[in-house]
């Protein structure tokens, strides 16, 4: 009999050696003369236990991990073809209790199917949405998503169907959809996981929004940095053209929706939408004034709805089982679920999707086991290199946009990098200011100019040259580019120097405090 | 696709260059907002993007030469100087800071004799350093031509260089 055995395709389980353990799964499996079928999945996001081997057995699948090309051997010696007992097992993969705990609505099919295989997308619930859509006016489908609580997953956390709805309400010849996949966030990697794991339920949510505003014509800007997704998205794309989920009339609707993939180059202000039609249209990526919104007047000077890749991918889900069941899930005005990335300096890295509000510390010590060095935890930065540091003071904060502002912190893209207590405050703030050097597109003075002198005050501030005054100088500097910053970039990173420098003052030579 | 190098002189092997970058550059110069694209076909083929392409793409996308150059400088991916053969970058973002990149981009430094964009003086390697390669619960991460590394030590980084040296030998 046939048995399915599944290797991860996706980047971060390949980084880690899980290409020679499919290989070496063939070979043993051909040498013993065992029918198998590898199916090469997406990541579960239990990375700790990555390269993840499972098995399909009646009782459900069962996983092995972490497993090297060197155990495969052993593992095949052990029975694991029907489930037997070996050092690397891990039981059923449905109740290791870090997936158990979770809800996963967006990342449903990741890591349990072939993320190229259209016929795996549509027996687990895949184009569902798209078919309910096409049944729908447009407007029909923006109130859905927007009674469905959906917030902007990029970080910004707009009411995702009120962008929709302006998109909507603009008369033009033609209109745009843009996927915002430049993930640049350093301690995120979900929308890598989605592109490389389910990509389906990105083109479906694309499309589905397309119908919806009208726009037929739809790009995902993907970052250079992932060849991975890339290939995986254009391979996805030329099977939803071929069996016609995209074109010139969608399942044969009448509806026109033609996607492709822009490859970015390195540049990270790009993330920031309106640097990003820059990139589109073949410029530099600087950053646009607004208004006009890019909903009115986006690319090529078109009505153009932009989206993170989470915000899409969890479209096809509220249209398939309607927008009350994702409202369901989470608090306050943070609905639906959230898939969490944690990483950095933890134990059990990985992906946890779910409802919003669980608090960090569950999710750095229930989730995470604390840090990978065993010392105690620090310090955490949630939101990416934009995002404020948090202290264990901090940690009993929920998982909610609404309570992280309250905190003078960002949710962001859903990412938290975990230092342990050797980490220099110091020197992560001046880390921010240097990237901001590095990455600032240059249209505004605060962020071009500011970010430079940042890293020259934090200097003198560590070197304790005139430090009270050094002190409140980079608070005028923060200041400045708080409010002054045409984009983010500039307008955010005071949250990590001033988190840090707020909470850590002992790491800036502060009076009385411990100079480490 | 051809491969030259910056030695190249004869007038033959120069025009063969320029045929080629111009056929790249048809092929992809149609689209709306071709110019990336274009470039990242160029360096797709080439490995970098030389002084010559310049004029070549400007004439073909209706764009002046200085449009050109302020693009493919804005962008840290194009490059204006051939790679050396292998390219390793190391991610130097808070989460491989977390785990340590900071100590593995000086012992890359020490073993290469090389900073980053710098190439070693063979020709066989360049380092480039990289913010997020999104591999952050798997830090530090590496990544070398288009292969990413998760959880680099030292002794796996050494690893990876011996088998590139053997490779280019």
């Amino acid at each position: 009999m046939k048995v399915d055995v599944f290797v991860p395709r996706d980047a971060a389980a390949l980084s880690l050696g899980a290409e020679a353990v499919a290989l070496a799964v063939s070979t043993e499996a051909a040498r013993r003369g065992l029918d198998v079928r590898l199916v090469r999945s997406g990541s579960r996001g239990l990375f700790w236990l990555e390269p993840l081997v499972e098995v399909a057995t009646p009782a459900g699948r069962i996983a092995y991990g972490p497993v090297s090309a060197d155990d495969v051997a052993s593992l095949f010696d052990a029975g694991f073809l029907a489930g037997g007992g070996h050092a690397l097992k891990q039981g059923l993969t449905e109740e290791i209790p870090y997936l158990k705990r979770q809800e996963r609505l967006t990342f449903a099919r990741v890591g349990i199917t072939d993320p190229i295989s259209l016929e795996d997308y549509l027996a687990h619930g895949g184009y569902r949405g798209l078919r309910n859509a096409l049944d729908m006016t447009g407007a029909a489908i923006v109130q859905a998503v927007t009674d469905s609580g959906l917030r902007g997953r990029g970080g910004a956390a707009f009411p995702t169907g009120i962008k929709w709805n302006t998109v909507l309400g603009v008369p033009a010849d033609r209109k745009y959809v843009v996927c915002n996949a430049d993930e640049g966030d350093s301690g995120t990697f979900a929308d890598r996981m989605i592109m490389e794991g389910d990509p389906f339920v990105l083109i479906e949510g694309m499309t589905i929004a397309g119908i919806a505003v009208g726009a037929t014509q739809g790009y995902v800007y993907v970052r250079s940095e992932y060849p991975h997704a890339i290939a995986t998205l254009n391979q996805a794309i030329a099977l939803a053209y071929m069996h016609g989920y995209l074109g010139e009339s969608v399942l044969r609707s009448g509806k026109t929706f033609q996607l492709e993939v822009r490859k970015a180059a390195g540049a990270y202000v790009c993330g920031e939408e309106t640097a990003m039609l820059e990139s589109i249209e073949g410029k530099r990526g600087m950053v646009r004034f607004k208004p006009p919104l890019p909903a009115i007047a986006g690319l090529f000077g078109k009505p153009t709805l932009i989206n993170n890749v989470l915000s899409l991918a969890a479209v096809p889900i509220i249209l398939d089982k309607g927008a009350a069941f994702y409202r369901e899930y989470g608090m306050g005005r943070s609905r639906g679920t959230l898939p969490i990335q944690l990483a950095g300096n933890i134990r059990h890295g990985g992906l946890i999707e779910t409802a919003f509000g669980i608090t960090l510390h569950e999710v750095l010590y229930d989730f995470g086991g604390g840090a990978a060095s065993g010392r105690p935890i620090r310090a955490v930065q949630v939101g990416g290199p934009l995002g404020a540091y948090l202290p264990e003071s901090q940690f009993d904060t929920p998982i909610d946009y609404e309570a992280f502002a309250a905190n003078w912190a960002v949710l962001g893209h859903g990412g938290v990098v975990v230092f342990d207590d050797t980490v220099d405050m110091a020197a992560m703030a001046r880390f921010a200011m240097e990237f901001c050097a590095i990455e600032s597109c240059g249209k505004c003075t605060p962020c071009r100019i500011g970010s430079t002198r940042g890293t020259e005050v934090i200097d003198r501030i560590v070197a304790r040259i005139d430090h009270g005054k050094n002190v409140k100088l980079l608070r005028d500097l923060c200041d400045t580019m708080l409010n002054g910053s045409l984009c983010a970039l500039g307008g955010m990173t005071p949250y990590p120097v001033l988190s840090a420098l707020n909470h850590f003052p002992e790491d800036f030579g502060a009076e009385g405090a411990k100079v480490a | 696709m051809t491969t030259t190098t910056p030695t190249t002189t004869s007038a033959t092997a120069h025009d063969d260059l320029a045929a080629s970058m111009r056929q790249i550059v048809d092929a992809h110069r149609s689209q709306p907002g071709a110019l990336l694209p274009v470039l990242h076909a160029l360096q797709d083929a080439l490995g970098y993007l030389p002084p010559s392409a310049v004029p070549i793409v400007a004439e073909a996308l209706n764009l002046s030469r200085a449009e050109v150059h302020g693009v493919l400088t804005f962008y840290h991916h194009f490059r204006t100087t051939p790679p050396g053969r292998h390219t390793v970058r190391i991610c130097r973002a808070e989460a491989c800071q977390s785990m340590g990149s900071a100590a593995l981009e000086q012992h890359a430094r020490r073993r290469l004799g090389i900073g980053f964009h710098d190439t070693t003086p063979d020709g066989a390697l360049s380092l480039e350093p990289v913010y997020c390669l999104g591999n952050c619960a798997c830090s530090p991460a590496v990544m070398v031509d288009g292969d990413l590394y998760g959880r680099v030590t030292a002794a796996r980084l050494d690893a990876l260089l011996s088998a590139i040296a053997v490779d280019t030998k």
